[in-house]
């Protein structure tokens, strides 16, 4: 999948500020920090929160589709399954909750090694079908393993103390932490697609076979970003984990793995800041619309239609185009 | 009575059995996918729900108009294909001169809205669809007991397989989609109307999965859900197939369909991720799949 814009070009004439960022990337990101150290104050902070979880499981999902083209259509496996170890290691391991979110990190990496490896084999939707295919079995795992709890999931994750010390029963207090993993999250992302491995990586989405002609182990720079992909996606159920005090079967669901590609490709997908409007755009909806059923399906579905037919971009694309910077 | 393996042979044949009709729907679909995959190069997220509406379609027929299952089985699967048709006229066609991946990611909207509604509307509990006179009873083997709904669905999808191989390996209409899947400009120079091609191919898809649903209809309960986690075995069923060849995808769907009920004797824990471990065994060893041509 391309996108028309070029990225390399535009930023060369683009002035850069003294972070080595471009000065409007630089403003939006400044911006979002300060609206979200204000977030908890206006809003309902746990709502904000499970955006945040979400706006960082878009951004690691669109690392793979938006700079990588390859097409995940199984990144709950990861989401899930950190969701699942992370609760596990707070309640029955009793480790302290940044402990447990690097637990389920580092079950999401191993597991992003495993089928990565396999998945990379395959080209274009026989790559979607694949992923897809091993996260259901990763459901099915979860669904039969003692430790998730099947059905009813792991209920009443402790939140516990930030490093032994910090009590993170109170929301506000958890939201900020939650901000910092967030933060350091896009930020992680934004320094990937900007260094030379990033423009390895577009390279690689826009002409596989000049990259590989041009010398590069183009196998090794998709696998790669599939790690790191599923890591951060694990970060982000991990996380989701401890907010919500649950891991249950939704997050390792196919329907999960749609529901991310849904909020890049309504973001818009290639663009650093696409995911996080993506996910905070869906996630609001289905805060509104929770309690007419099936019409999330519904609406779901209508917005995959119309964003395919006839707004390729995204949202953030759409603006990328007008202000004519890319973002 | 002789014993395998400790296993009693009722249940080693029941379970072969099960695994035969399991594969059977495996076959069809995924056959569906392969023929729809082959001319229009999306793959057809919206499967799953289109089988879903064949077994809807035959239930409805059943409860709305009381016209039993043995005019379903021949009503349903052209109506389904005839939705797939306006879908394929409205939109799908829209995104032919794009990446592939947006034509899967359509589809999947659109299974998205059609399961939506059905849940909205019918419910998920499941309704119960009552097998035909004829279907009920069955004849013991001697070895085994075989219920005649289950012989019938075996028999029935074996008959549409082949006949499905028949049109296109051997006849000229099946010899124009071929040269199409091949080079659709050259085949449209010589003056065949490749987009009406199209489009009937992906109704004939979908009218298979159709009926696919149908047949399901007495067997499992007529569930907007049914579908959707099928749908997912069938894409692992056609990774390790490859969507080369016809009689692969079906030898691949009856031949897995086995070895999950081979599974559910011998090691009952895996039979749900049987066939996800041969993928990555196949993925492993031929990545292009058994059938497949490497893409």
């Amino acid at each position: 999948m391309t996108t028309d814009t070029n990225p390399i070009a535009i930023a060369a004439i683009t002035s850069v500020s003294a972070a080595g960022m471009p000065r409007h990337h630089f403003a939006i990101f400044a911006a979002l920090f300060v609206f979200l150290i204000a977030a908890p104050f206006l809003l309902y902070p746990i709502f904000v929160m499970k955006v945040l979880c979400f706006a960082l499981f878009a951004c690691a999902f669109n690392l793979l589709l938006g700079y990588g083209g390859l097409l995940s259509f199984g990144h709950a496996a990861y989401f899930g399954m950190a969701s699942y170890v992370s609760a596990h290691a707070a309640k029955v391991w009793g480790l302290t909750p940044e402990l447990a979110i690097i637990a389920g990190t580092l079950v999401a990496a191993v597991l992003g090694l495993a089928i990565g490896s396999l998945a990379i084999r395959r080209h274009g939707i026989y790559f979607a079908m694949v992923t897809l295919a091993f996260a259901q079995m990763i459901y099915f795992f979860s669904l039969q393993a003692a430790f998730t709890g099947g059905e009813d999931g792991i209920q009443a994750v402790p939140r516990g103390h930030l490093f032994g010390l910090i009590d993170l029963r109170s929301s506000e207090v958890l939201y900020f932490f939650v901000l910092a993993i967030f933060f350091a999250g896009i930020l992680l992302i934004y320094r990937i697609i900007h260094s030379p491995f990033g423009q390895v990586l577009k390279a690689i989405r826009e002409n596989e076979p000049r990259a590989i002609s041009l010398g590069y182990r183009v196998n090794r720079y998709k696998l790669a970003v599939f790690v790191l992909s599923a890591t951060l996606a694990g970060v982000a159920g991990a996380t989701k984990a401890i907010v919500f005090q649950l891991a249950s079967l939704t997050d390792v669901y196919w329907t999960m793995s749609g529901e991310v590609v849904l909020m890049t490709l309504l973001g818009g997908m290639g663009t650093v800041f696409g995911p996080i409007v993506g996910a905070a755009v869906i996630v609001t909806m289905q805060n509104y619309l929770a309690t007419f059923g099936d019409w999330v399906t519904i609406g779901q579905g209508i917005i995959f239609v119309v964003a395919v037919l006839l707004f390729r971009e995204g949202i953030v694309g759409v603006l990328a185009k007008w202000i004519r910077k890319p973002l | 009575m002789f014993e395998l393996l400790g296993i009693p042979p009722q249940v080693l044949f029941g379970q072969l059995l099960l695994g035969l009709i399991n594969g059977s729907f495996y076959a069809v679909l995924s056959l569906g996918l392969a023929v729809i995959f082959g001319l229009l190069n999306i793959i057809n997220f919206t499967h799953g729900a289109q089988y879903m509406l064949g077994a809807f379609g035959a239930w409805m027929l059943l409860n709305y108009l009381g016209v039993g299952y043995w005019w379903a089985v021949f009503i349903v699967p052209p109506i389904v294909g005839v939705t797939g048709i306006v879908l394929e006229r409205v939109l799908i066609r829209r995104l032919y001169h794009l990446d592939h991946l947006y034509g899967l990611l359509l589809t999947f909207g659109l299974a998205l809205i059609i399961v939506g509604f059905f849940r909205q509307f019918f419910g998920v509990s499941g309704l119960p669809y009552p097998p035909p006179p004829l279907l009920t009873g069955g004849h013991n083997l001697g070895f085994m007991y075989l219920p005649n709904s289950r012989a019938w669905v075996i028999v029935a999808s074996l008959i549409v397989c082949l006949a499905t191989w028949f049109i296109i390996e051997k006849t000229r209409l099946g010899a124009y989609l071929r040269a199409a899947t091949e080079n659709p400009v050259m085949v449209g120079a010589f003056g065949i109307n490749v987009p009406l091609l199209v489009t009937l191919t992906y109704g004939f898809g979908v009218a298979l999965a159709g009926f696919a649903g149908v047949l399901a209809a007495p067997i499992y309960a007529v569930n907007p859900n049914m579908g959707a986690d099928l749908i997912i075995v069938v894409f692992a069923v056609v990774v390790i197939g490859g969507m080369g060849s016809i009689l692969g995808s079906i030898l691949t769907g009856f031949g897995l369909g086995l070895i999950e009920g081979l599974t559910r004797v011998f090691y009952p824990e895996g039979s749900a991720v049987v066939i996800f471990v041969i993928m990555a065994l196949v993925l492993l060893v031929k990545p292009a799949g058994l059938f497949g041509r490497s893409v």
